[in-house]
């Protein structure tokens, strides 16, 4: 931090090196080029609605990589999201359907159906981190099995089946407005921004990060580092529940057998890209929030330009490689 | 515990000599009990036909896991897999109308170049397995569609090219043999030859093996590529197979493979493994599903395909959880 890589010992410790410069910032610049770039080639770039449906497509990743940066931040990995968001959205049609039990209030049901969904997600995440801390087994092991049995759980809850349905109430989660914004914009704005608040001002928060940094350390210092790491698994679970729900509303319909599929890579990716390190011991949320942003930007950019969408994934998987690359050198120098 | 090891010492060299070994020998008595439960409780499960076609289908997913225990025995992890795969099934069929050797050459040509990237970013630019390997797998994926053109490729039929994923060799399926060469190769590697030591020393501690003068870049290179070496082939077998070059298969194939290897008693922290129970790993997920089918068949119960997943999702927390309590044990003694 205190030193560029080719900068003396001697140089102040207030200097920063270019490559830190770039690690700090380097996403918040690649964002503003992009959004630069865009308006000067994209045609109606600057639109309400190119705003809108490149927010949309970003809310429910924004959601998950939330959540999965604070698992990362305590050194873990959280595969099993994708399957958490197909078990929420698989239940919470079931529910305002009154397939699994009668509700006759229509008002009960759409409450129903958006908090038993968030509940099971959170519960099935505090299985994850009881899986981890009581029996040490490694995160990306112990979240693999509810990857492996939670997308097969949520098929066959629904027997493989589409759920069509027609819901005013519970879809005013992805359709609705809120002054003009869609509402899916406003939960991603929520919890990000709560996300922020519980590291940078809450006691969680500092123990989320001394966890990741330190485990052993935070353990003897008194930190109780089993139940902040269960906590961790707990909100990701739940945001995952949050964003199955989006999706499924978004769409009037629920396909277990597709809804979060590959998002544990995309949330992961995101976390990436803005600047937490996948060793622990840091969160950074808005970083998160601009690393989506960018990927989705870049994916925009090119389909907007003709570029197609599988040329995309390749300049993806460069930015990623090349953004870890510049946060590491940065952090050994 | 060690007195659970030292009471089957009757077994002489098959006598396991230390918890990780009876996990393993535990493995492989599952997987016979779960063929003799099957053999005499269906009537055609041990018939030819089942054991043939069984064998054929599932060598692609005994390749995969080959590879990726070898690189999770060096302490790092191969989730490019899947989508090396499908490249390499699309590179294949392209290549098949010119000769059936082209296909085969093509798609491990591609394979083991997906592979000499990931060793690359991994060695020199130092970037954690995991996120190198994620973002080579969008790559493959993109490269994949863009070379096929956003569909599947239908494969040459005049060349033989069909002939290495559909025939028979001496009455036994070519996709089969080809598994079993693959492995006896490894068994060798792993077990006969100072390679193995190499791969078993840097999983064991990265820092120590390079001090005690071996040389890690120039295996670990070799490790991903080996990995990529047969997701090529699983490719090739996939395209050969199924008469098609397939862009989108191979969707969480890497995540089963590393079940796989996770059954097989292999620890994701690296330093231990063995190969066949890498294999006995492997079949025994496979076997759920046949299991299931003829559980099916026989008019008692209607479990849906969906099933399969929950199944195997709960035979991996089963032996996580074992694992973990001899592992705790071990660490006890």
């Amino acid at each position: 931090m205190t030193a560029g890589e080719n900068a003396t010992p001697a140089t102040p410790p207030t200097r920063i090196g270019s490559l830190v410069w770039i690690s700090r910032y380097g996403t918040l610049v690649a964002f503003l080029a992009l959004i630069a770039f865009n308006v000067a080639v994209t045609p109606n770039f600057l639109s309400w609605q190119t705003l809108n449906v490149n927010l949309t497509q970003v809310a429910t990743i924004v959601i998950v990589a939330t959540g999965m940066t604070l698992v990362i931040a305590t050194g873990g990995i959280d595969l099993s999201v994708g399957s958490l968001m197909a078990i929420a959205g698989a239940l919470a049609p079931m529910i305002f359907l009154g397939t699994i039990f009668p509700v006759g209030n229509p008002v009960l049901a759409v409450v129903l159906a958006f908090v038993l969904p968030v509940a099971v997600a959170a519960f099935l995440g505090w299985f994850n981190g009881m899986l981890i801390t009581r029996y040490s087994i490694q995160p990306i092991v112990a979240t693999l099995v509810l990857f492996i049995a939670g997308r097969g759980i949520a098929q066959v809850m629904t027997n493989g089946n589409l759920q069509v349905f027609k819901n005013g109430p519970f879809q005013f989660i992805a359709m609705g407005r809120v002054f003009g914004i869609p509402a899916q914009v406003i939960v991603m704005i929520v919890v990000v921004a709560a996300a922020a608040f519980l590291i940078r001002r809450t006691g969680l928060g500092r123990q989320i990060i001394a966890v990741g940094g330190n485990e052993k350390a935070a353990r003897l210092a008194g930190i109780p580092a089993r139940r902040v790491k269960r906590m961790v698994y707990v909100i990701s679970g739940a945001l995952s529940g949050v964003a199955g729900l989006i999706v499924v509303a978004r769409n009037s319909a629920s396909d277990a057998n597709l809804v979060g599929l590959g998002m544990e890579l995309d949330a992961i990716a995101a976390v990436a890209v803005g600047g937490t390190l996948l060793s622990g011991g840091r969160a950074n949320v808005l970083g998160t929030l601009l690393g989506a942003l960018v990927i989705q930007l870049v994916r925009y950019t090119l389909l907007a330009n003709g570029v197609p969408d599988a040329a995309a994934l390749v300049v993806k998987a460069g930015l990623i490689v090349t953004a870890v690359y510049i946060q590491q050198r940065a952090d050994r120098s | 515990m060690s007195s659970a090891s030292s009471r089957l010492a009757f077994l002489g060299p098959l006598a396991p000599k230390s918890n990780i070994d009876l996990a393993r020998l535990g493995v492989i008595a599952a997987l016979i009990a779960l063929i003799a439960f099957g053999g005499l409780r269906y009537d055609n499960f041990l018939s030819e036909f089942n054991a043939l076609s069984f064998l054929r289908y599932n060598s692609m997913f005994a390749l995969i896991a080959l590879g990726m225990a070898l690189v999770i025995m060096t302490g790092g992890i191969d989730l490019s897999v899947g989508g090396t795969a499908a490249m390499s099934s699309v590179v294949a069929a392209l290549l098949s109308p010119y000769h059936w050797a082209a296909g085969l050459a093509g798609g491990l040509a591609a394979g083991v170049a997906v592979g000499l990237v990931n060793g690359i970013v991994i060695t020199q630019l130092r970037i954690q397995p995991f996120i190198a390997t994620l973002a080579a797998m969008l790559a493959a994926y993109g490269t994949g569609l863009l070379l096929a053109g956003n569909q599947s490729v239908s494969v040459s039929y005049d060349s033989g090219f069909t002939i290495i994923g559909q025939d028979d060799f001496l009455g036994f399926p070519i996709p089969a043999w080809i598994a079993i060469l693959f492995y006896v190769v490894g068994w060798i590697a792993l077990e006969r030859h100072a390679v193995g030591r190499r791969i078993l020393a840097i999983g064991d501690g990265e820092a120590t093996a390079r001090l005690m003068g071996l040389k890690v870049e120039r295996t670990l290179m070799g490790v991903y590529v080996t990995s990529g070496l047969c997701a090529g082939m699983a490719g090739v077998i996939l395209a050969s197979q199924f008469g098609a070059g397939q862009p989108t298969e191979g969707v969480g194939w890497e995540l089963f493979a590393i079940a796989s290897v996770v059954v097989g008693g292999t620890l994701l922290t690296g330093g231990v493994g063995s190969i066949g129970a890498t294999l006995a790993g492997a079949m025994l997920l496979a076997m759920v599903f046949n299991i299931l089918n003829f559980e099916n068949g026989l008019g008692w119960i209607s479990l849906s395909a969906y099933w399969q997943s929950v199944i195997r999702g709960l035979f991996l927390l089963a032996v996580v959880i074992l694992q973990a309590k001899l592992a705790g044990n071990r660490e006890k003694a």
